[in-house]
């Protein structure tokens, strides 16, 4: 493999299949490296598409791409030990075509885009990791890889090698991850037939439903759960912040456990067959921690780059976003005639900062630490909404004014007024 | 609580043997100088083992690849950690 490439692209997630697609289609010479038996292999995803970043890519992905169940209906738990408070959005809206929203089961999807990736002209190698990247004093020239041989050059390597990028991070483009930036993510697949889950869930003829779940499943942790259905399946998973895993001293299965046993939860995956259990990082350090986006000869894109928005559990669309922009990037560049210089690739870290991507890690910027720094949203809360709304809708005889007494008299013991005031910005702030 | 090894029983590996592709660096260190050993606790694979006589031990064929035990190593930076070769490892029937 002594081939010169116009772009090695290293991953086949959703960042680096968009990266690759579009450079291919735009009649460049690309060379993909995916570690995994195929494109997908190690691939671990809720999983929820969002259709705005693929359709922007391939339009007509809905012609053939596996979607397993478009989404109907999204439902916010705050869960207590035995209850929960809930809000629910369900809009007819949602269950026409062109739908917005679609689980999907990422092995199978990521294989079909990787073969869209193939069909575009891109040279795809599965079963090869790339070990570091040839380096000529600053400059990115190619990859080595665990193949005999197994040096690849080019013009450009986009590192699309998702959330632990050991490449980044050999090469000192980032330093280690900390652990309060990474949600630890554990989830298991269980089957179910496709009326019982239709049933269960209210919905019919595709459609499906998510659940988002926070409050005392996490333990006193900053994290969320999910569950999400698929058309035979439903995904249950769980994720907290790695720095609280290991304060907490909790297993993450045992986590799980807990949360598949919740009285308002066991009823939904009663009698499902379990047939896969996965964990993954997420990088959730948001915008204080996207690392630099580029150099002389490479760019990040996807989960390598912290492209999360965890507050609206979002990263898939950011990948395929951010894979997007480096792409054309290149080929404008190509296009202008200009060399892969850093100075000349700054225009990818241009088009991140002005596109959804990065104005939201933006806004979302104090999040993770007020999150980090305020366990009270995750245990106090939830528990005194629970409490309340027991106490509201219990009818026992006490007048309603004395019930209402009664709440506000448990959230001021519990988190005091200036507490209760102090929290109240703190949230808004975090929103603005 | 289902064991962890249950759960992972219902996983695909291909197992690259005598290649493992985390290790320790050094095992005194494990034994000695980290008394949390968070590893034994946060490897959603269970792969790291407490022993009685306190060192930690490490068996890398039920991993997942997340790379936690690597970050989570913050104190002493005693994993050497790297994918398994090409094909190897976990390999997710669904994701």
């Amino acid at each position: 493999m002594n081939e010169k490439f116009d772009a090695i692209v290293v991953g086949a997630g959703p960042a680096g299949n968009s990266a690759a697609y579009t450079l291919a289609k735009a009649g460049m010479k690309v060379l993909q490296l995916e570690r995994g038996e195929t494109p997908g292999s190690k691939n671990v995803q809720g999983a929820i598409l969002y259709s705005d970043a693929l359709e922007r890519i391939i339009p007509d992905f809905r012609d053939d791409a596996p979607l397993e169940r478009h989404l109907l209906e999204q439902r916010m738990w705050i869960l207590d030990d035995e209850s929960y408070v809930g809000n629910t959005y369900r809009s007819d809206a949602f269950n026409k075509p062109p739908y917005n929203r679609y689980t999907i089961i990422r092995t199978q999807f990521d294989k079909w885009f990787s073969g869209k990736v193939q069909e575009a002209g891109a040279m795809v190698i599965s079963e090869t990791t790339v070990t570091d990247l040839h380096m000529d004093g600053n400059r990115v020239v190619g990859v080595k890889t665990d193949r005999t041989g197994g040096s690849v050059y080019a013009d450009v390597v986009i590192l699309a090698d998702g959330v632990n990028s050991l490449l980044a991070k050999k090469a000192g483009f980032h330093p280690e991850l900390r652990p309060k930036d990474v949600a630890l993510a554990v989830k298991e697949i269980h089957f179910l037939p496709e009326e019982t889950i239709d049933s269960r869930f209210n919905v019919s003829a595709n459609a499906g439903v998510v659940i988002e779940m926070a409050g005392k499943i996490t333990n006193g942790m900053v994290g969320t759960g999910f569950l999400y259905t698929n058309r035979e399946s439903l995904t249950i998973g769980i994720g907290c912040l790695l720095s609280d895993f290991r304060k907490h001293g909790i297993a993450p299965y045992a986590l799980l456990d807990k949360m598949k046993d919740h009285p308002a939860i066991r009823p939904l995956i009663e009698g499902g067959t379990m047939k896969e259990y996965t964990a993954h990082l997420i990088p959730e350090g948001g915008y204080h921690a996207v690392p630099p986006l580029y150099g002389d000869g490479w760019m990040i894109v996807g989960d390598a780059a912290m492209f999360v928005n965890s507050v609206h559990r979002e990263g898939s669309n950011l990948a395929m976003t951010t894979g997007r922009l480096a792409a054309e990037t290149m080929i404008e560049l190509t296009a202008d005639d200009k060399p892969m210089t850093a100075k000349n690739l700054a225009r990818y870290h241009e088009k991140v900062k002005t596109s959804f991507v990065m104005k939201d890690l933006k806004k979302y910027k104090d999040m993770p630490k007020v999150l980090e720094n305020n366990p009270q949203f995750f245990t106090a809360y939830p528990e005194l909404l629970n409490r309340a709304a027991h106490e509201l809708l219990t009818v026992d005889g006490v007048e309603k004014k004395a019930k209402e007494r009664s709440i506000r008299r448990s959230f001021v013991k519990s988190r005091s007024w200036t507490g209760l005031m102090g929290d109240a910005v703190k949230l808004w702030r975090a929103f603005q | 609580m289902m064991r962890v090894e249950e759960r992972l029983f219902q996983n695909r590996y291909r197992v690259d043997p005598g290649r493992a592709h985390i290790q320790i660096t050094d095992p005194s260190v494990c034994t000695v100088d980290c008394h949390s050993k968070p590893c034994t606790f946060c490897c959603p694979a269970g792969c790291y083992t407490k022993e009685g006589d306190g060192r930690v031990t490490l068996i890398t064929d039920g991993c997942m690849e997340c790379g936690t035990c690597r970050i989570i190593c913050t104190e002493f930076r005693n994993i050497q950690w790297e994918y398994p070769r090409g094909g190897y490892g976990i390999l997710f029937k669904f994701g």
